[in-house]
Parts: C-alpha cells; sequence; structure tokens
C-alpha cells in the first residue's frame, strides 16, 4: 500500500500540480480530447446510427463495422495517424474519433430499435410524418441507450486519450512516459491514480445524466428484472381437467 | 511490403506472444464469471451490487490497471502476468453480465420441469441450465475475446511482449508498414478467435440455431455488452 501512498503524495506535490505540463493542463488536454473526439465522433454516428434505426437500412453493415471497429487495437490506430499525418494534437484527436464511432452508432441504431414497433405503428396512425416519428417518439424513448452509447465513447475515449504521448500531444500518458523512463514508481502510480479517478467520474456524471435526461416512464433498456415469472404463479384452483380438451 | 517478407519470422514470434497472453484471460474470465453470474441471477439483492462493481471495473482504463497491479500482487513490472490478471479482471468485468443475463433467459418451466423429474439444485444448473443459457453464454464471450485480443497491446506500453511492439518499434523507427502488420495481425487473431467460437458453439449447442427466441436474447446480449450500457 505504500507505493499507493507515494502515488497520491506525488500527486499532490505542489510542483506537479501547477505549472506549464502540470497534472492540471494535463487533465485539461485529455478532457478536451474526450469531448472533442466524442463531439465530431456524434456529429457522424448519431445521425447515420438514428437513420438506421428508423429506416433499418444497413444494420448489418452497420453491425459488421462497429465490431471490426471494436477489434482494431487502439495503439496501433493511434500511431498510423501520427506517422501518416505527423505529431501533434490532431493525431491522436483524429484516432480517438474512429475508436468512439462504434460505441455511439450502436447506442444510437439500438436505441431507435428498441422502442416498440406497435408504439411507432401508433405514431404513424395519429398522421405523424417520418420526421415527427423519429424526433418525438423514437428518440425520446431511445434516448437511455442513445445516452449510454455516448457513455461508453466517453469512457473508452478518456481511457485511450492516455496513449496520446505516444504522437506528442500531451496529456496524462506524459507523466506515465516520465516514469517508465525514469523508473519513478511513485509518479506511474500517481499517474495512474489520475487517470482513473478521472473516469471514474464521468462514469459517475454520465449515471446522472441518464437518468436526468430520459423522460419519466422510458424504459426502453432499462433492465429492472429480467427474470421471467413461474409459469404457473398459483396453483390451480377449481378449474377441472376437461376431457378431450 | 519489403518489410513485412523481411521480418516474417519476427511476426510470427510476436503473434504467438499475443496468443497466449490472450487465451488465458479469456478462459478464466469465462470461469471465474459463471459462479459470480449465478449469484447476481439467484439472488436478487446482489444484482444490482454485482453488476454495478463490474461495471466500474470494466470503466479502470487498461495501462494504469497494467501498471497499478504489480503494486498490488507485488509482481515485477515486467511480468506478463500483470497483463494477464488485468486481462481477466477485464473479461470477468464483461461476462457477468452475459451469465446472468442467460441464466434469467433460460424458461422458468423447464427449470421447473427440472426440479420435478428429481434433478438436484447442482445437476439442474449443469445440465439443464447451463446448456440452455449457452448460445446467449458464447454471445457475451465473442464480445470478451475480441475485446481481450485487442487489449494485449497495451502491455507492450510497460514492455510485455506481444504485437504492440510492433506499433512502438514501427514508430520510433518511423516504418508504417511494421504498424500496419501489427494491427493485421491483430484483426486475424480476433478473426480467428471468433471463428473457433463459433465453431465450438455449432458443436457444442446444435440446437442454437433452430430456437428464434434465443437468438434474439443472444443479440440483445451481444448488442449490450458492445454498447456497454449499463443500466442497473
Amino acid at each position: 500500500m505504500n507505493l499507493f501512498l507515494d502515488g497520491i503524495a506525488w500527486i499532490f506535490d505542489p510542483a506537479h500540480l501547477n505549472g506549464p505540463g502540470g497534472i492540471w493542463v494535463r487533465i485539461g488536454e485529455q478532457l478536451s480530447y474526450t469531448f472533442g473526439a466524442v463531439a465530431l465522433a456524434a456529429i457522424i454516428a448519431i445521425p447515420l446510427g438514428l437513420w438506421i434505426g428508423h429506416t433499418g437500412r444497413g444494420r448489418d453493415v452497420a453491425v459488421l463495422t462497429s465490431g471490426g471497429l471494436r477489434a482494431l487495437p487502439s495503439l496501433g490506430l493511434l500511431i498510423i495517424f501520427a506517422l501518416a499525418i505527423g505529431i501533434g494534437f490532431k493525431a491522436p484527436l483524429l484516432a480517438f474519433v474512429i475508436l468512439a464511432i462504434p460505441s455511439l452508432l450502436s447506442g444510437a441504431y439500438a436505441g431507435v430499435e428498441a422502442v416498440d414497433r406497435r408504439t411507432v405503428d401508433a405514431a404513424r396512425a395519429q398522421g405523424m410524418t417520418e420526421w415527427q416519428v423519429l424526433t418525438k417518439v423514437e428518440l425520446p424513448l431511445g434516448l437511455p441507450l442513445l445516452i449510454g452509447g455516448i457513455r461508453s465513447g466517453v469512457l473508452q475515449v478518456v481511457a485511450t486519450a492516455t496513449l496520446a504521448y505516444f504522437a506528442s500531444g500531451g496529456a496524462l500518458g506524459v507523466f506515465i512516459n516520465d516514469g517508465l523512463k525514469t523508473r519513478d514508481y511513485a509518479e506511474l502510480i500517481g499517474a495512474s491514480i489520475i487517470v482513473t479517478v478521472l473516469a471514474l467520474l464521468l462514469e459517475g456524471i454520465f449515471a446522472l445524466l441518464q437518468r436526468l435526461f430520459v423522460p419519466r416512464g422510458v424504459t426502453a433498456g432499462r433492465i429492472s428484472d429480467v427474470r421471467s415469472r413461474p409459469l404457473r404463479p398459483r396453483a390451480v384452483v377449481g378449474s377441472p381437467i376437461q376431457e378431450g380438451k | 511490403m519489403n518489410w513485412v517478407v523481411n521480418n516474417l519470422g519476427l511476426i510470427w514470434s510476436l503473434t504467438l506472444d499475443h496468443i497466449a497472453l490472450a487465451v488465458p484471460p479469456i478462459i478464466l474470465g469465462f470461469l471465474i464469471s459463471i459462479p459470480i453470474g449465478w449469484v447476481a441471477n439467484r439472488y436478487h439483492a446482489s444484482r444490482g451490487v454485482l453488476l454495478t462493481i463490474s461495471g466500474l471495473l470494466y470503466t479502470v482504463p487498461s495501462l494504469p490497471l497494467f501498471i497499478a497491479l504489480p503494486a498490488i500482487l507485488g509482481t515485477g513490472i515486467l511480468d506478463p502476468v500483470n497483463v494477464v490478471v488485468g486481462l481477466t479482471i477485464y473479461a470477468v468485468a464483461l461476462m457477468v453480465r452475459s451469465v446472468a443475463d442467460a441464466l434469467a433467459a433460460v424458461d422458468s418451466g423447464v427449470r421447473q420441469a427440472a426440479t420435478a423429474m428429481g434433478y438436484s439444485g447442482w445437476q439442474g444448473f449443469w445440465q439443464v441450465e447451463f446448456p440452455l443459457a449457452g448460445p446467449v453464454l458464447l454471445a457475451g464471450l465473442r464480445v470478451v475475446s475480441v475485446s481481450t485480443v485487442s487489449l494485449v497491446s497495451i502491455g507492450s506500453v510497460i514492455g510485455v511482449s506481444s504485437l504492440g511492439y510492433l506499433f512502438l518499434n514501427g514508430l520510433q523507427r518511423n516504418i508504417v508498414a511494421e504498424v500496419i502488420s501489427g494491427i493485421v495481425a491483430t484483426l486475424v487473431i480476433a478473426i480467428v478467435f471468433d471463428l473457433i467460437l463459433v465453431a465450438v458453439g455449432r458443436i457444442l449447442l446444435p440446437w442454437a440455431k433452430a430456437d428464434p427466441s434465443a437468438r434474439q436474447t443472444r443479440r440483445r446480449t451481444a448488442e449490450r455488452a458492445l454498447t456497454g450500457t449499463v443500466t442497473s
């Protein structure tokens, strides 16, 4: 446990916290990557996902692509971008956009798909246009899964942003790189604690957002109790077996 | 392309290292998550707690975890055990939910019939519930396999040999072909593992194709695991 105390002591050393290249600056960089990449990914993936979910077209393609993208090793992807467009903040940002797309895409289409088809048909029967069906029925009802997709995209990028230093892109990985080079275990552990706490904080914030932004009564994707009821909840009383039935 | 031809030996040996690091976490993760998932499904009060803990474990970023594990386990920082343990933790975190969902999807009528036929709880689980949960378990395992294979390369940042070496070395020496061959080899491993899992499923679960309701649950489990939505 001493190593963890050393790590915590490293974090709260004012010499590490402040100044250019200090912990606060690096946290800022890590968060800029996270929200920048997720925002860019959202512009591409959410409209596409909603369209796929609404029309049902291209579903298989979307499943395959998002599955395939997930198998891509993030480090390799980042380094390919660094070699292709040069070091700096652009290469990591683009790599993180690609990493975030599968979560956002599948969140968006799974959200729309999870809406009860009868509800959609009812909306159509009320005379809603396709656009109204999408924005007034499918989008609000699919919101839990959509936000869930954003949440997992954010978590993936905030974790992976640690690797941005490979492209000289700053962020918290800089401390991990320093620590590995100088065998400074306090710095390694300290930086690891910061990244982990950051990820857990974002997870908590999103769990809260999911509660706040989801309209009351919406249960798509929320699993309260998936266990099925017993076939015969009560003993059958007073129904004699009818012959020939 | 020249680089690839000249270094086939290196790529092959790193591929073997990569596989050696990826297989134990997938298997261990599966075995460990069965009892935990069973508890989560059987005792309703524990479900939320167990699924929340596994969700939080999955939230911990991989590089920090690989760095922190030596301090917890007392291993050396270059020890491959750190990577195996770290990846096993992720595998369990992903798989517990699949196991709980898979067991929950077993028709309760079938379970009651097994009890009526005189199966004990233990027998009923292994001979009735577990096989019937198979297709959903397999879907979860396929997600675990893909994510484990792609995460192994992070281990090379802390010096554990895997295909990730090709990324770091390729960056230092500015050889694009080296990085691409690392990515392609990782994807090939992921695809081969997936095909093996599907083949094992076909052999062990021949009835899985016939049951449309199971297919739907299976799809939902895979998608939930992919979206990573923790909703309880």
